[in-house]
């Protein structure tokens, strides 16, 4: 496939951005400004780019609680996220929703879903709201390898293939379901693309830390599910640079493996390759000066802001944007 | 006028709300083809096609998570779960995802879906396939619970979840589904969140849910008999719940009797009497008394599940015991 460079620099300004964001989260928490806890995607930015840059406006994405990545990339303000992880009024989610929970619904980032595998069916659900309406969205599911064990991947994979639902799953296999290495708890090589079969799917495995091959298989499934031919699910190989979470320091990784992997970094792949394909100096350092920029004005506008309104505290269990259970 | 059984009137409800709105929309196990276990969705796959009524595989994962994201994207879905049992195979999606959404996200999601399901006991299915469980879902803040008692409350109910903009649990109970009764011909749509006074009385209010509900009403014929004139409450809906009539019933009678189908601790019963005793306690003449099935799973048997289960002379002795 020939991809435009326009795409190719929407990707590498995408993880960029992506990578800046994370970073200056990592260091808001050791200054204690963001609380709780962060799931950081630090070097898996590839696979969100690839599939952010090939969406259309109308689709629908849905991630985990590591999705920051994948809720900026589809265009949610920068500084509403960091108000969101910081606990700001400024917050996407009014501070209500935290680094977990991540959502801009006016773009299609449906939600970060916490409890691992529940989004699954949520986002099969979406997509069959599309087929029925003959709209041609398409619905994506983003997960991590550990996902695969839960039962709830199994039940929507199923679903989603006997009812040809235009829905894209999407595995980010980074080796580790959270401490435990996921070949210790899985009978097969492959978490995601070993289960394929079983639900009389195509097997499909990219090289997630190649932003061109993630974009290549995000237009082929999205193809695929336009044109009424049912869900793909595709495994992305890909390596996240931190542990876990914040708590986790991800030691239980061996240090050659981990330098292997840092090695492959996607971000300094893409540079690389877009400076052999011809692209400046000048332009990919305008990028990141940009990203640096949009970064630093997201940050000091999170920490600028008051903490939510006390208000919000009892708005919005339900639709009529209160919380009273009695007349 | 005419007469309908409490299990036709489930159907009758979803084709209400189906001729109006195609938004709406049912999945579940055997509920088209078969026109469901228990016979609730009878001739609406006839009716209505098989795009809008579709069988799934047994998932309940699938089921409440594919409404909740169909929900998100147009439809005003609704789910069947055969037993609620099966709630707890699917709680996570009730609970964490469909119950939370609105609130955690700043009020961007909205979803209007309803999740049907049978409950309750008295149909000698044991211990998984009985329970009374509404008092779960109304322990979880952002979903709305009902459970009708009579055929025509369950199609007003039932469009009234069906048009809420909320999610909202309705609890078909299992021992009702053969019961007939007169139904007004035409729509009819209910308010969530309203209870109904069934009797009038004066001495002592008798607040009940579901199959609870004949059970209260023939308790209090027979007080009636005694001399003990009971007031009975059909609270309809626990979440919202119509605290002014239960609070305007007991300022009058003076006296509480809850019937719940609930095992002992943390029924619904609970939270109607721990209301009761926190703003109308100066009202009461005598301690609220609770009459609810023992802290046990439900046992088969039909000798031994009758005995668990509130009955008529249970709540005639108790509430006897606390007018005398």
């Amino acid at each position: 496939m020939d991809i435009p460079v326009d795409i190719r620099l929407e990707m590498y300004d995408g993880m960029v951005r992506a990578r800046y964001f994370e970073q200056r989260a990592h260091d808001l928490f050791m200054q204690g400004l963001v609380k709780g806890t962060t799931h950081l995607g630090l070097g898996q930015e590839a696979v969100a780019a690839g599939f952010a840059v090939a969406m259309r406006p109308g689709d629908m994405s849905y991630c985990t609680y590591r999705g920051h990545n994948h809720t900026l990339l589809r265009g949610a303000p920068m500084d509403a996220l960091m108000g969101e992880l910081m606990g700001r009024s400024n917050g996407i989610c009014e501070g209500k929703g935290g680094s977990m929970h991540l959502t801009d619904i006016s773009k299609g980032a449906m939600g970060s879903y916490a409890i691992v595998g529940a989004h699954l069916p949520v986002a099969a659900g979406a997509a069959w709201a599309a087929q029925l309406r003959g709209t041609d969205q398409v619905s994506v599911c983003f997960f991590g390898d550990g996902t695969t064990n839960i039962g709830a991947f199994h039940e929507a994979v199923n679903i989603a293939a006997v009812w040809d639902l235009p829905v894209i799953f999407v595995c980010e296999n980074n080796l580790y379901m959270e401490y435990t290495a996921i070949s210790e708890v899985i009978a097969v090589d492959h978490p995601a693309a070993d289960r394929a079969a079983a639900y009389g799917l195509e097997g499909i495995i990219v090289d997630g830390n190649d932003a061109d091959a993630v974009y290549e298989a995000a237009v082929a499934a999205y193809e695929r599910a336009r044109a009424g031919d049912g869900p793909s699910l595709i495994e992305a190989l890909t390596y996240r640079h931190k542990g876990h979470s914040r708590a986790d320091p991800g030691k239980y990784r061996p240090d050659e493996e981990v330098e292997e992997w840092l090695k492959r970094d996607p971000i300094d792949i893409y540079r690389e390759r877009l400076l052999s394909l011809g692209v400046t100096e000048e332009i990919l350092n305008e990028i990141e000066a940009k990203a640096l920029a949009e970064v630093d004005a997201a940050t000091e506008a999170s920490k600028n802001a008051p903490p939510p309104d006390t208000a919000v505290l009892l708005t919005d269990v339900w639709a009529d944007g209160g919380s009273s259970w009695r007349n | 006028m005419a007469e309908l059984s409490y299990r036709d009137a489930v159907a009758r409800g979803l084709a209400q709300e189906m001729e109006r709105d195609e938004r709406v929309v049912l999945i579940g196990e055997d509920v088209a083809k078969a026109g469901g276990v228990f016979k609730t969705t009878v001739g609406l796959y006839e009716r209505f096609g098989p795009r809008r009524v579709r069988d799934t595989p047994i998932s309940e994962e699938a089921i409440t998570g594919m409404i909740m994201g169909a929900a998100m994207n147009g439809l005003r879905p609704v789910g069947e779960l055969m037993f609620s049992d099966f709630l707890a195979t699917c709680w996570d999606i009730v609970t964490n995802q469909i119950a939370k959404t609105r609130y955690m996200t700043g009020g961007q999601v909205e979803l209007p879906l309803v999740i049907r399901t049978a409950n309750g006991g008295g149909a000698r299915f044991g211990g998984q396939h009985s329970q009374s469980l509404e008092n779960w879902a109304m322990a979880v803040p952002g979903l709305k619970v009902v459970a009708p008692a009579t055929p025509a409350d369950v199609i007003g109910l039932m469009a009234a979840a069906i048009r809420d903009p909320d999610p909202v649990i309705v609890f078909e109970h299992k021992g009702l589904f053969a019961n007939k009764d007169e139904v007004p011909d035409g729509e009819i749509v209910d308010t969530l969140g309203t209870a109904r006074v069934l009797r009038r009385g004066d001495d002592v209010t008798i607040v009940a849910l579901a199959a609870m509900v004949h059970t209260a009403l023939d308790a209090a014929r027979i007080l009636g008999g005694l001399g003990i004139s009971a007031e009975v409450i059909d609270l309809r809906s626990l979440v919202p719940l119509d605290t002014t009539t239960l609070l305007d019933s007991v300022a009058k009678t003076t006296r509480l009797a809850t019937v719940e189908e609930n095992p002992r601790l943390v029924g619904w019963g609970a939270e109607i009497s721990s209301l009761v005793a926190e703003e109308a306690f100066w009202d009461l003449d005598g301690p609220i008394v609770r009459i609810t099935t023992p802290h046990i799973p439900l046992p088969a048997a039909g000798e031994l599940e009758d005995l668990a289960i509130p009955s008529v002379e249970q709540v005639v002795d108790a509430v006897k015991a606390m007018s005398g």
